[in-house]
């Protein structure tokens, strides 16, 4: 795909159910940013350009070159959009870990809507509403009927609900990083670089975090978990064999070791490492393969170390997660004519 | 992939109907050896646990389990050799981690960890082998089906 350089390519950029970071994250690419729009026609970024959805809505179909989606789809809003710029864009991006596996948002699938709701509008510590008002989908007033979006009973990501061409992993993606998928997508839209394979994940690496490490690695024989405030870490050893929780050896490589680096556990941030289709499971297979001990209370006792398996294990890929969808009747991963019914 | 609402699995049939679907993964040094002995002398199991055959228990990647379970299983089986047995040493040492770490994740996502059994079975045990698999077929259909656990 070659682009007539007169007319530079549309670039948009989304935010649905995201906490606002992958934004940030974009300008942390810092002066780049300038070749960023020397290169490209932003053409929609609510967070730092004024059109309006009307504007994308008036487009032609396909008119946007590459849309950069973060952010998961958690009510009605967020799903038309994704819609809108899937039809809108050549190029559909899941854009940091939110919209490519569900990141924080997706935790609540572990609970039910309702649960939420009741959460947030009456039961936590902070919440003062006597009244017990709670969001309408409609409500009348005088100058007419207000709408709100419709709240989904669970997220999904990006790729749950439109066809994603490629997906950025990170919570969020590392400037280095989307400096280096931006400038791909330069090189092929200006110097007609050949696109990747549909379904890549670009800006990261193919190996796990610990590869990145900076951290010595023994065989790792674990008697127990520690939490990190519980003890002071060597700085030179590998935190998982101090015993401290790290998803280094579940998650896929490409921020450079960033926490690890500065004596904090990897939470998992970039995702499931290349083949492997769930992050929790692979990190219950990396942990039981460490920890010390044949005897089945012991191991219970171990075990009971871990604070929150689940909300460690996919405390990012909870929108992908293999049981999840189990649970619930729905696959993350496999189509209907895969399933196997009675 | 796209998950609509198409794509869900569909409503299991009424009680009266519903059959559970076990996947029994067996290590082939013991436990399918000790299923095929099961099967030379004539032992029936119930035919609701299907049979897959693994070198070994060690080589159960707990995504295994979670995959079955996504495609429709009620319950799995997980059968290696006794502990000190094991034809790699270790391996069924690292299935009984995995699964005891696997079963606190069952039970955070709202599954019932009884779906999930770690059995050991040697060659020799074809009427433990019946047995086990007679047992969990039982326990699943009183648990019923996994969308049931909801
Ligand atoms: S487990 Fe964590 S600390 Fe250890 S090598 Fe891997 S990333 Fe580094
Ligand atoms: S070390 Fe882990 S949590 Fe930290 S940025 Fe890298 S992938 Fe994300
Ligand atoms: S060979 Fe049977 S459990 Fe390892």
């Amino acid at each position: 795909m070659t682009t007539d350089v007169k007319t530079k390519p549309k670039l948009a950029l989304y935010w649905a159910a995201s906490c606002g970071g992958c934004e940030i994250a974009v300008l942390d690419i810092k002066e780049k940013i300038l070749d960023v729009d020397a290169a490209f026609d932003i053409v929609f970024w609510p967070v730092a350009v004024d059109f309006k959805v009307k504007d994308v809505e008036a487009m032609a179909d396909g008119e946007i070159d590459v849309c950069l989606f973060n952010g998961a789809i958690r009510n009605s809003d967020n799903e038309y959009m994704a819609g809108l710029l899937r039809r809108k864009a050549k190029i559909l991006v899941a854009f940091g870990s939110c919209a490519y596996e569900g990141c924080i948002p997706a935790l609540s699938n572990t609970t039910t809507r309702a649960a939420t709701l009741d959460w947030a509008y009456r039961d936590s510590p902070s919440t003062d509403n006597p009244d017990d008002t709670r969001p309408q989908e409609e409500t009348e007033v005088p100058e007419g009927t207000l709408h709100l979006p419709a709240f989904w009973e669970t997220v999904r990501t990006l790729g749950q609900v439109v066809d994603v061409d490629y997906s950025v992993p990170g919570c969020p993606p590392q400037a280095h990083q989307i400096w280096g998928v931006l400038e791909a997508v330069i090189n092929i839209l200006y110097h007609g670089a050949p696109l990747p394979p549909k379904g890549s994940i670009l800006g990261a690496g193919d190996k796990t975090c610990c590869d990145e490490c900076p951290r010595t690695r023994e065989e790792k024989k674990i008697s127990g978990f520690v939490r990190p405030h519980q003890i002071i870490p060597d700085p030179d050893k590998c935190l998982l064999d101090q015993g401290i929780l790290c998803m280094g050896p579940a998650t896929r490589s490409g921020c450079g070791g960033l926490c690890v680096s500065v004596g904090v556990p990897c939470r998992g941030c970039y995702g499931p490492p290349p083949n492997s289709r769930d992050q929790g499971t692979k990190m219950v297979a990396a942990l039981a393969s460490v920890i010390d001990s044949e005897d089945p209370e012991e191991i219970d006792r171990i075990l009971d170390g871990i604070v929150d398996p689940i909300g460690t294990f996919y405390r990012f890929s909870m929108g992908t997660a293999t049981l999840a969808g189990a649970r619930r009747g729905v696959s993350a991963h496999v189509s209907a004519d895969e399933r196997v019914t009675p | 992939m796209v998950t609509t609402a198409e794509n869900r699995v569909p409503e299991a049939a009424p009680p009266d109907e519903w059959q559970p679907r076990i996947v029994a993964f067996l290590c082939n040094w013991c436990s399918y050896t000790g299923a095929d002995l099961a099967g030379i002398s004539r032992i029936e199991w119930d035919p609701t646990v299907h049979i897959v055959r693994v070198m070994c228990t060690g080589r159960m990647d707990p995504t295994f389990v979670a995959k079955a379970l996504e495609l429709g299983a009620d319950g799995v089986i997980i059968s290696g050799c006794h502990p000190g047995d094991c034809h790699y040493q270790e391996g069924n040492y690292k299935a009984l981690r995995r699964v005891h770490l696997l079963r606190r994740l069952l039970k955070d996502f709202g599954i019932d960890p009884q779906r999930l059994r770690l059995v050991w079975v040697s060659a020799s045990e074809g009427v433990e082998w019946a047995k086990t698999a007679n047992e969990m077929a039982r326990e699943i259909r009183s648990l019923g089906p996994m969308r049931a656990d909801a």
